[in-house]
């Protein structure tokens, strides 16, 4: 177990190791001159020079590399170009919301979609199971954020149940904090929900035509338990996958859903940075996005060994 | 007796399309919905009820009616005329990622697959680009160009690619040890040939199947792009630039939300319903798994 992890462990370095290479190289590669784009429409050669300067694109490839890679290496991303506030400090004030928006979409989509999809496999090809197929297929072409001004159109502005946007933090009590994550987690969530459900109805299906299913059934267990124990545990690690899978379809969703509600995380210091050119932020971000799900696919890669204890590679 | 059995032999060969769509309903319904959508697109000088670009200040805002079908926003633009252009824009990122990243990811794919040397390379390059969210892949490019159509093109197609090289590597390494590939070495055959021949022709089936839903995906990027004002320039009517001008009058002009957005879901879903449609008949395996 103890090589497993540590195997699965060192298989992410390639991983960050190419995505850090990207960022470096991109800015160093694109074609124009970035340094003048960055600096604006009408900025004059010094104003040019300085972004250029800032950014250490003056130097030799090279020499920018090995400084570059070693202050990463020290948690160093650089800082902002507009603001010269070091990025990994504005990344950490803008954590919180958007950590709790991913976790509570995560926590809505999973409560819902397993469930859902659990019961279309039960009563296949029944009227119940043709709806949720009919939601996935939705769930797959709705655009969370149309879905988003759906939803604040009936819930905010029409029916005035929820706030419209906006973001409280956990310490302002617990209300205040979960309804304004409750329109956002459902218009992010939808796609993620639809694939859940999808898969837990595949998977389901699957293990229900088992022999053990059928065992289970002719001795007279409950439905519920047949269900639930025999059938959902082992139906799991496809579930996980996609639940795994999935966050990075969140961690997509969360830039746009933001800029949606108005919640002050990570998407909207990405909106902010990308119209205001603001490279240095957009790096650290792509960094910790990445890094994010990286150690998202490593738990879930662990955790199969737990799940299923056939896996042991 | 007799026309019955000329009925029978003859069946097989009278292709009806109406048959043809009641086997394959989710085909049917997905391809005429993008087959009208591109009509709509080729023709939308024709459609268009007034000028996409005019600004009238005197129509702002007003309600969707019998001379503003869509209603107007807050320039006084046609909101009809911006939204029948938008399909322009979306269908052209969506068909051109879904083209070029097949072709780029299906050179890939069968290099990888087949010449096991440059396989463990590109697919760490693969799996680095694919631990990227797109969007986010997208943007940074973005940032570091001027907008247009073309630079938002080759952004969704980088995170796109990789999802294509994979589907493809994987059917490849799977025909390779087929008992036919060997033969067809043992006797001889080229390189060259013998993925053009013999490996090229299984890998379309699921090929065709992924490019679907990357078109479905690069639709839905380009309208998030515009939406957050880093996709195509803001004077360009695509539905997501409609939407996040829309954005500020929302709550008193919800027309000029809603109707684009679910222009867009329609068209996704036109898509996504071939793609799964054809799913189910050219690989059926995969269908069943699903």
């Amino acid at each position: 177990m103890t090589a497993y992890i540590i195997r699965r462990l060192l298989a992410t370095l390639p991983v960050m190791a190419v995505v850090a290479l990207f960022v470096f190289f991109l800015l160093r590669l694109a074609p124009g001159d970035p340094a003048a784009i960055i600096a604006g429409e009408d900025a004059t050669s010094e104003a040019i020079a300085a972004v250029r300067a800032k950014l250490g694109l003056d130097r030799p490839v090279a020499e920018q590399f090995v400084v570059w890679l070693w202050s990463l290496l020290q948690g160093d991303m650089g800082v902002s170009i507009f603001s010269n506030l070091p990025v990994t400090r504005l990344i950490g004030q803008r954590l919180e919301p958007t950590v709790a928006l991913t976790l509570s979409t995560l926590f809505v989509a999973v409560a819902l979609a397993v469930p859902i999809g659990v019961v279309a496999a039960w009563k296949a090809r029944k009227l119940v199971d043709r709806l949720v197929m009919g939601f996935a297929v939705l769930g797959f072409a709705m655009p969370g954020f149309v879905l988003a001004y759906v939803l604040i159109y009936f819930f905010a502005v029409q029916w005035q149940l929820l706030p419209v946007q906006g973001y409280q933090p956990m310490s302002a009590g617990l209300w205040p904090f979960a309804e304004r994550l409750i329109l956002p987690s459902v218009a992010l969530g939808v796609t993620y929900m639809a694939l859940i459900a999808r898969i837990t109805r595949a998977s389901m299906l699957e293990v229900l035509q088992q022999d053990y299913i059928r065992t289970a059934n002719a001795k007279g267990l409950a439905t519920d338990r047949v269900l639930l124990l025999h059938a959902l545990k082992n139906a799991s690690v496809p579930i996980i996958t996609v639940i795994g899978i999935g966050i990075a379809l969140l961690i997509s969703g969360v830039v746009i859903t933001e800029t949606v509600f108005n919640i002050p995380g990570l998407g909207r210091l990405t909106v902010d940075a990308v119209l205001k050119r603001d490279y240095p932020i957009v790096q650290g971000l792509i960094l910790v996005f990445a890094a994010a799900k990286v150690l998202v696919n490593l738990i879930i890669d662990i955790s199969y060994a737990f799940l299923d204890p056939r896996i042991r590679y | 007796m007799a026309v019955l059995a000329d009925d029978l032999a003859l069946s097989p060969r009278r292709f009806s399309l109406l048959t043809a769509a009641r086997r394959n309903p989710t085909i049917a319904v997905g391809g005429v919905l993008l087959a009208a959508l591109i009509i709509m697109a080729i023709f939308a000088p024709l459609i268009a009820t007034s000028d996409p670009f005019k600004i009238m200040p005197v129509n702002r805002l007003r309600p969707p009616s019998e001379r503003w079908w869509f209603g107007t926003d807050q320039f006084g633009r046609d909101v009809f005329s911006r939204t029948v252009y938008g399909a322009r824009v979306s269908l052209i990122v969506g068909l051109s990622v879904a083209l070029i990243s097949s072709v780029l990811g299906l050179a890939l794919g069968l290099a990888c697959g087949y010449f096991r040397r440059i396989d463990g390379i590109v697919m760490r390059i693969m799996d680095g680009l694919m631990a990227i969210p797109s969007i986010l892949l997208a943007i940074a490019l973005i940032t570091l160009t001027r907008p247009g159509l073309g630079i938002v093109i080759v952004a969704i197609i980088i995170p796109e690619v990789p999802r294509i090289v994979r589907v493809v590597r994987a059917v490849v390494l799977s025909i390779r040890s087929q008992p036919y590939i060997e033969s067809a070495i043992a006797g001889g055959t080229r390189n060259a040939k013998l993925l053009l021949r013999h490996v090229l022709p299984n890998t379309l089936a699921p090929l065709i199947v992924q490019s679907t839903y990357v078109c479905a995906s690069a639709m839905l990027i380009e309208a998030g792009l515009s939406f957050l004002g880093a996709g195509v320039p803001p004077e360009v009517p695509s539905w997501g630039n409609i939407i996040a001008q829309g954005r500020t009058f929302f709550q008193i002009a919800p027309w000029t939300i809603l109707i684009p957005g679910a222009f867009l879901a329609v068209t996704v879903l036109a898509v996504n319903l071939l793609g799964d449609g054809l799913r189910d008949r050219l690989d059926p395996r995969l269908a069943r798994r699903l």
